[in-house]
């Protein structure tokens, strides 16, 4: 696309370009020697649209970024906004989500085997929770804020009128610049506290091959968090980072880098957060509808002894050895009591 | 109905900055915002030329392509203009304009933008013509008075040209030819996809 472009730049220009410098039948003026001088400036932005750079000066102002004079690269990235991240996001977003419909309606919920024990574990405390909800929060309202930057126009905009849409933008906007930052405290906490049950290992490979989570029906070992579940919180750490850092370059237009920097910080920027939300549908629908017993972990922190053994046995047997399962409901008596 | 542009020619220009003064003073631009900017490539070498921009108007607008509230419009004098009342002062016209037009009043958190700002070809904004309310948003209206934009009016050597795309290239195509030799039609190729036949 871009050489196409280039190749018909350069039809249309060159001619162009050494009329205006040489024709002497036009001017009927001695011809200049035009070979003997410097590039003059037209010249400079054919040269420079031919190689794809920006034509830049000396400017007077303050403003330095003003010094740039025309820089092409405004169109490659108009092309990846309207077209290339309009695709990927929409390939992504609803491709998951009809392969979770397809999915609910195939298999079903994944049950609980034997039923509910009424017994439960602890698996997460209330700081892992409260974390797990800020940066799960936060990630709503930004995801959503910036889905909007992007197809809000096509989808929003006609449904409720433009002053409508501009004042949801605008404080889609405030929201998505001011939550960036609790969410990355959340992610630098996320990291603290769950790393160390999620170093990869042989184990994981084990647990995939036999098929483990959604896709297969066994249950391979598994201990605190099993393959599938490890792949999330390094996407999300690791995903989070990259839309953390190129997301502070775009809250500080120009602090850190020029327009190629600002530019290429929104193409990683939006890229990486659709494949996330692509990625986090799919961790919101197994905790929540998609298997039964799951969301009581991020909820009241307590999960069902059964689901428990079910999923994360190892992890089940390690707790129980410590002594710390937790009390039994107040309705269930101890032996012999009667 | 025209079809409005501008046009440079960089024979003439002697970096002198009217244009951009004038652009302020008419338009009472607030401080940090240059609608117009007077750039000097291959500054002290031989070959040196000095070109004024600002918003080409151009055909296809890319920041009209870009916005995510849609508020660019083209009038039908084919000038691109935008409706501060819409718009979120995200910067994706800025990213995407070839011409660094668009620029940004400094207001509230962080470097966040405050409403986009940039030449209007001193046609206003979507207001009723030369009401106070558009003067305060986007300056003067001189195109609804009949007047032409007031940088390539009061332009001392006249290389900055403002009109019908087709009259302003005519005017341009006889001086390259009287002369011998042009710069060409600077961001012609970019805003337009076209340059000036000669």
């Amino acid at each position: 696309m871009r050489a196409l472009v280039l190749a018909l730049v350069l039809i249309v220009a060159a001619p162009v370009a050494g009329h205006a410098q040489t024709n002497p039948q036009v001017s009927g003026t001695p011809t200049n020697p035009t070979s003997m001088l410097p590039p003059v400036a037209d010249e400079l932005e054919v040269i420079k649209a031919l190689q794809g750079g920006r034509v830049a000066g000396r400017i007077t102002i303050p403003d330095q970024q003003a010094a740039n004079l025309i820089q092409p690269q405004g169109r490659s990235w108009r092309d990846f906004h309207n077209v290339t991240l309009a695709w990927v996001g929409g390939v992504a977003v609803l491709g998951m989500l009809g392969i979770l419909v397809l999915f609910r309606l195939s298999k079903g919920r994944v049950p609980i085997e034997g039923g509910a024990s009424g017994r439960t574990i602890q698996r997460f405390n209330g700081l892992e929770r409260a974390n797990h909800w800020m940066v799960a929060s936060t990630f709503i309202i930004l995801a959503l804020s910036g889905l909007n930057l992007t197809f809000g126009r096509h989808i929003l905009l006609p449904l409720v009128g433009p002053e409508a849409f501009t004042a949801i933008s605008q404080w889609g906007k405030y929201a998505h610049n001011f939550l960036a930052f609790p969410f990355t405290l959340g992610l630098v906490l996320m990291l603290l506290l769950w790393v160390k049950d999620n170093i990869p290992n042989g184990r994981d490979v084990k647990w995939l091959a036999q098929g483990g989570g959604l896709i297969g029906n066994a249950h391979p070992d598994s201990e605190r968090f099993n393959a599938g579940q490890k792949g999330i919180f390094w996407i999300t750490i690791l995903g989070g980072a990259a839309v953390a850092v190129t997301g502070y370059m775009l809250v500080f237009p120009f602090f850190f880098t020029d327009i190629a920097g600002m530019q290429l910080s929104h193409i990683i920027h939006s890229i990486v957060s659709v494949l996330m939300i692509a990625v986090m549908l799919a961790h919101i629908y197994i905790g929540s509808v998609g298997m039964e017993g799951a969301s009581a972990a991020m909820t009241t922190g307590q999960v069902d002894l059964n689901w428990a053994k079910q999923h994360h046995n190892l992890w089940v047997e390690r707790e129980l050895a410590k002594g710390r399962a937790a009390e039994p409901p107040a309705s269930a008596k101890p032996a012999g009591a009667d | 109905m025209a079809r409005m542009k501008f046009l440079l020619d960089a024979e003439r220009c002697i970096e002198c900055n009217a244009c951009v003064t004038a652009c302020k003073n008419e338009h009472e631009v607030p401080w940090g915002i240059n609608r117009r900017r007077v750039v000097t490539i291959n500054d002290g070498k031989p070959g040196e030329r000095s070109i004024s921009m600002a918003c080409m108007h151009c055909t296809d607008a890319p920041c009209a392509a870009v916005c995510p509230v849609s508020c660019f419009y083209t009038t039908a004098d084919a000038v691109v203009l935008h409706d501060k009342d819409l718009c979120i002062g995200c910067g994706y016209c800025f990213y995407a304009c070839p011409f660094g037009a668009p620029q940004y009043p400094r207001v509230g958190n962080f470097g966040s933008r405050g409403k986009m700002d940039k030449c209007t070809y001193c046609a206003g904004g979507p207001q009723a013509d030369n009401i106070e309310a558009e003067y305060v948003q986007y300056g003067s209206n001189r195109l609804a008075e009949g007047k032409l934009p007031l940088c390539a009016e009061m332009c001392s050597t006249k290389a900055l040209l403002a009109g019908d795309g087709q009259v302003i290239a005519q005017i341009y195509r006889e001086r390259v030819q009287k002369r011998g030799y042009g710069s060409g039609a600077w961001g012609w190729r970019t805003a337009y996809r076209e340059t000036v036949a000669i």
